[in-house]
């Protein structure tokens, strides 16, 4: 692999752009590997990616039955904070957010990380409350985090309205270190950095079926041949029930529909991440300039990648009463994407009831801003079989009722 | 958008009119039961890409919950009847064979 740096942009230049490699190399399947990690979107590479960093396990493919970082990866709104309510959450979010400070640099590759900070709407009384109690937890868990008043939130986000005519913002729940990344960049340079590492990465790559023997998996049926495996690692977002379903157990989740939309560009206007729950929609600038808006899922089984209209009419609605300025915005695009919902609204990082099949799915409306964390804590929950970051999302808590509630907490928007 | 005959009042009833309920025919099982027939019950459910049956509630019309046979898929409705039943009736299950031949949802199928 050749290092990306200001000087290699300067001998290319002078070398018309011949000299550039591909990313990531275009892999045939082997018959055997150590570990196979199906779905190559952010948490499948970011898996891969510390299984070789940290326990120097490479002979790892990555399947994938689309191209990578073609799912939920490259459909979501960029968004990174770590302001979670309960223990366990924050400290696999804010693994995450620390490990993207440093991330561009780990892979060489430019993710665009810009810690503008998230701002997210206090505008009724209760969740005055609920972000101050979630501001003192998170000063417990170590977590940079502070509820500011409604003057404050003015000088932060100069375009919005702070006495709408239903909801009034009387402060937020404030995250400095929170921010924005570049969605598909963080998965090509997870790509680029497996590669390098001697892993496969497969596209185009379907799993038809999970093979076992005596309760242990052993390896997949593929749309280009039967791979075996000793570890299989299933990474699929909204299609882990399906995948599930191939390996033989059941999944405590439900796969829905969640849409977001860009606008046309406009000059910068808003340099900060506002989220407002109540009236259920948040939105960013985006560096082309876009306004970038996402809201609610819908309420039933879905996997058409496409959301239901009256979402995005409830969506921006409820922005144009907190940002008066763009309503004469236009709408470039939307699109949707099939999110895993749990019943807490918390994650699934576990081992199964297959011997040596794990799992990680269930990060529901908010995965891409835990992928280097979910990577970190899956990979080495597959390499040892324990991981103190994932140990509070097995699957065991459904039955012993350990549950990590954050859909309470979070109110809607994740 | 989806749009469901509401099989009680039989307004043709659109998506905003009406509220998804979850997973039809769930078996409650309660005290005296196995843990994992309780904790399947209270957390598991199926999540089929296709075939689908559910619950849903007339909400802003008579107000009468129904059940409804979707493809979560392209979103087609197969029919939508009473809530007042433990199983599909026989003609949505041949309307949904004649149109997904090797269909599956839990113990039902294309016979």
């Amino acid at each position: 692999m050749k290092r990306y740096s200001a000087f290699a942009l300067v001998r290319e230049a002078l070398n018309d752009h011949k000299g550039w490699t591909r990313a990531w190399k275009d892999a045939q399947p082997k018959d055997r590997y150590d570990v196979i990690i199906v779905g190559a979107g952010g948490h499948g590479l970011a898996t891969a990616y510390y299984l070789g960093k940290r326990f120097g396990i490479t002979n790892v493919a990555v399947l994938d039955k689309g191209w990578l970082g073609g799912g939920n990866t490259g459909r979501n709104t960029t968004i990174i904070r770590s302001n979670y309510l309960q223990d366990p959450s924050a400290a696999i979010y804010e693994k995450s957010r620390a490990l993207y400070e440093g991330l561009s640099q780990d892979l060489n590759y430019n993710l665009m990380f810009s810690p503008r900070g998230v701002l997210m709407l206090a505008q009724t009384q209760h969740e005055v409350r609920g972000y101050q109690r979630t501001a003192h937890a998170n000063r417990l868990q170590g977590v940079e985090t502070e509820f500011v008043g409604p003057e404050k939130v003015k000088q932060l986000v100069p375009i919005i309205e702070l006495n709408g005519p239903r909801y009034p913002v009387l402060g937020g729940l404030w995250q400095a270190r929170g921010g924005t990344a570049r969605h598909d960049a963080v998965a090509w340079g997870y790509a680029r950095a497996c590669s390098d590492m001697g892993m496969d990465i497969i596209q185009n790559c379907e799993v038809t079926a999970v093979r076992s023997d005596g309760g242990q998996v052993t390896g997949v049926e593929t749309t280009r041949g039967a791979i075996s495996c000793e570890k299989l690692g299933i990474v699929v977002a909204g299609h882990s029930g399906v995948l599930a379903e191939k390996a033989g157990f059941r999944l405590p989740v439900e796969s829905v529909a969640l849409q977001a939309l860009v606008s046309e560009p406009i000059k910068p206007c808003m340099d900060i991440v506002v989220m407002a729950n109540t009236v259920h929609g948040y939105m960013s600038q985006s560096d082309k300039g876009e306004m970038v808006i996402g809201g609610g899922a819908d309420g039933f089984n879905n996997y058409t990648q496409r959301g239901s209209f009256q979402h995005i009419e409830e969506t921006v609605r409820a922005l144009i009463e907190t940002f008066p300025m763009i309503s004469r915005l236009k709408m470039l695009r939307q699109w949707g994407g099939i999110v895993d919902m749990t019943g807490d609204r918390s994650p699934i990082l576990s081992k199964t009831p297959l011997g040596n099949c794990f799992i990680n799915c269930g990060w529901g409306t908010g995965g891409f801003k835990a992928i280097p964390g979910s990577g970190w804590g899956f990979a080495e929950l597959m390499a040892k079989g324990l991981a103190p970051l994932c140990e509070a999302f097995s699957l065991d808590r459904f039955p012993e009722g350990r549950f990590i509630d954050e859909s309470v907490a979070a109110g809607v928007a994740h | 958008m989806l749009t469901f005959r509401c099989p009680v009042c039989g307004v043709d009833a659109e998506e905003t009119e009406l509220s998804p309920g979850g997973e039809a025919h769930l078996k409650r099982y309660g005290p005296g039961s196995s843990d994992e027939d309780f904790s399947g019950y209270l957390f598991q459910r199926e999540n089929p890409r296709g075939v689908h049956f559910e619950r849903w509630r007339h909400a802003y019309g008579c107000g009468k919950w129904f059940h409804a046979a979707r493809c979560t898929q392209t979103l087609e409705v197969f029919g939508t009847y009473p809530a007042q039943t433990t199983e599909p009736p026989q003609e949505i299950l041949d309307t949904i064979t004649k149109k997904r031949p090797g269909w599956t949802w839990r113990e039902l199928g294309a016979k």
